[in-house]
């Protein structure tokens, strides 16, 4: 459903992205691992078509996103790091104007959206502003908007990011349950989640794939199984690991 | 092609995210105050005992300067400010439809600011026997000008994360291309002994030349293509502008 092919991204004479390649199918919840500044997000806003690749591409549902950028987003749920959205506008018209964004209108729109706000538990504010909400529902609201056209590829930039232990633990239930029919593209600096969650993981440092495998050959990788020294190994360059 | 029914979402969010805030009636209780004060107070409408609206236009491309930048300013500068120009670009939405429904949601503001100076063409007809269809060619004359100034302000507004850099940029830019064309500017250079072809040549650029036409009921095609060329050229330089910086 989502291939990722050699995907590189220069910032001057920064290489913040070198050489990513990857696929996800249908049923899959990929994590995208890695410490912060190691290329996640450059990486996401490029599959997502925000930020142009300086070479490589990748295709969504068969639709290129360099040629075909329109075609391709709509195949895209893409929740931005910190999720974003128009602090001035309630829930329910932010979503009735992602929704008419999105193509759809009359009926179709309200079932759309009613849908959305009923999967993400957001009933009790739909009419509030945005800025009226605490971080958990704001989050909430963008994901919604994600999710609002069932799309088959479903792309979040940190969901958890600053939730608490409740609200993440609604956010990955949320994740999980939407698995069986979608790509879903997870990146974390949580090493927790990975094992929530995520029916694979890509761990990403320094602009490049150090392992991809599923959580258990992850772990499997250090002899008394433990995570985060399997990610420590991987992600830390010699000079750090001495330090 | 650009798709019309997502222009006319952008439109409708970008056009009533003006009246979710207080911004908007504080820019039209501006805009009518200073207007109506310029008219009255300064190029005394009354005193001037003519039934034509010929002080009121004067005063439109200086309340432009002053007022559209400020509508105009935190368009794309908002967005990126609290990242939903992430949102916004990665919905299946091309950078020029985003544009085109921004622009036009600006221009609709302005639009109805100059459409509430109503009251003064009925005041003037209730005087005298102005000429309709002058008063016409002025208001549409005004509203191709502020167009091209809404226009230079989403090209400003596009170019900084800060509002206030928005703001000062599309003063700057529309000031200039006012005053390349404004009489006393012109007669001053041609003091200098600039040729005079060289001074027309630049005058003629100018927003302020094309209005000057119009304000007093000359509908010339030549003017009306003019301001859509600066609205088409502003435009196109804000979509180079946000392509090339959306992710700073």
């Amino acid at each position: 459903m989502l291939t990722v092919s050699n995907l590189k991204k220069n910032f001057g004479p920064f290489q913040a992205v070198k050489d990513v390649s990857f696929t996800v199918e249908k049923g899959e919840v990929l994590g995208f691992l890695g410490p912060n500044g190691a290329g996640k997000s450059t990486t996401m806003r490029m599959i997502t078509g925000f930020i142009p690749p300086t070479s490589g591409t990748a295709s969504i549902c068969g639709h290129d996103i360099i040629a075909e950028p329109v075609a391709a987003k709509r195949c895209i749920g893409y929740l931005p790091e910190n999720a974003p959205s128009y602090h001035t506008m309630n829930v329910t018209d932010f979503l009735m104007f992602i929704g008419r964004i999105r193509g759809f209108e009359g009926d179709a729109l309200k079932q759309k959206v009613e849908n959305a706000i009923d999967k993400s538990c957001l009933e009790n504010v739909r009419h509030q502003t945005i800025e009226t909400l605490s971080k958990g529902y704001r989050q909430r609201t963008c994901f919604a908007q994600a999710i609002l056209h069932d799309p088959q590829v479903l792309i979040m930039d940190e969901p958890t990011d600053g939730l608490d232990p409740n609200q993440k633990f609604v956010v990955r239930e949320m994740i999980k349950e939407m698995a069986a029919d979608k790509a879903i593209i997870v990146s974390t600096h949580i090493l927790e989640e990975v094992d929530a969650v995520c029916t694979r993981v890509l761990v990403i440092a320094g602009g490049q794939v150090v392992a991809n495998g599923t959580p258990a050959e992850l772990r499997a990788r250090d002899s008394q199984g433990r995570l985060d020294v399997v990610f420590r190994n991987l992600t830390m360059t010699e000079g750090q690991a001495h330090a | 092609m650009p798709n019309c029914h997502v222009i006319k979402s952008i439109f409708k969010r970008e056009f009533k995210a003006y009246f979710d805030s207080p911004v908007a009636y504080v820019f039209l209780v501006a805009f009518l105050v200073l207007i109506g004060f310029l008219t009255f107070g300064v190029t005394m409408y009354y005193e001037r005992r003519q039934a034509n609206l010929t002080p009121f236009f004067f005063w439109h491309p200086w309340v432009y300067l002053l007022l559209v930048p400020a509508a105009t300013m935190g368009l794309w500068a908002e967005e990126r400010r609290t990242g939903t120009i992430e949102l916004l670009l990665t919905l299946p939405v091309t950078l020029t439809e985003a544009l085109v429904g921004k622009f036009l949601a600006a221009w609709a503001f302005i639009g109805i600011a100059l459409a509430l100076t109503f009251p003064i063409v009925a005041t003037t007809a209730w005087l005298g026997n102005p000429d309709m269809g002058a008063i016409v060619c002025g208001y549409l004359g005004s509203l191709l000008l502020s167009g091209a100034c809404v226009a230079v302000g989403v090209f400003a507004s596009a170019l900084s994360r800060s509002q206030v850099i928005g703001f000062v940029i599309a003063l700057a830019i529309c000031l200039f291309m006012l005053i390349i064309g404004f009489d006393p500017v012109i007669n001053a250079v041609s003091g200098w002994g600039v040729p005079s072809g060289v001074v027309n040549a630049v005058a003629s650029c100018s927003l302020m030349q094309h209005f000057d036409a119009m304000r007093r009921g000359v509908i010339d095609f030549y003017d009306i293509s003019y301001y859509i060329g600066v609205m088409v050229f502003m435009l196109a330089a804000a979509h180079v502008v946000t392509d090339n910086r959306k992710a700073s």
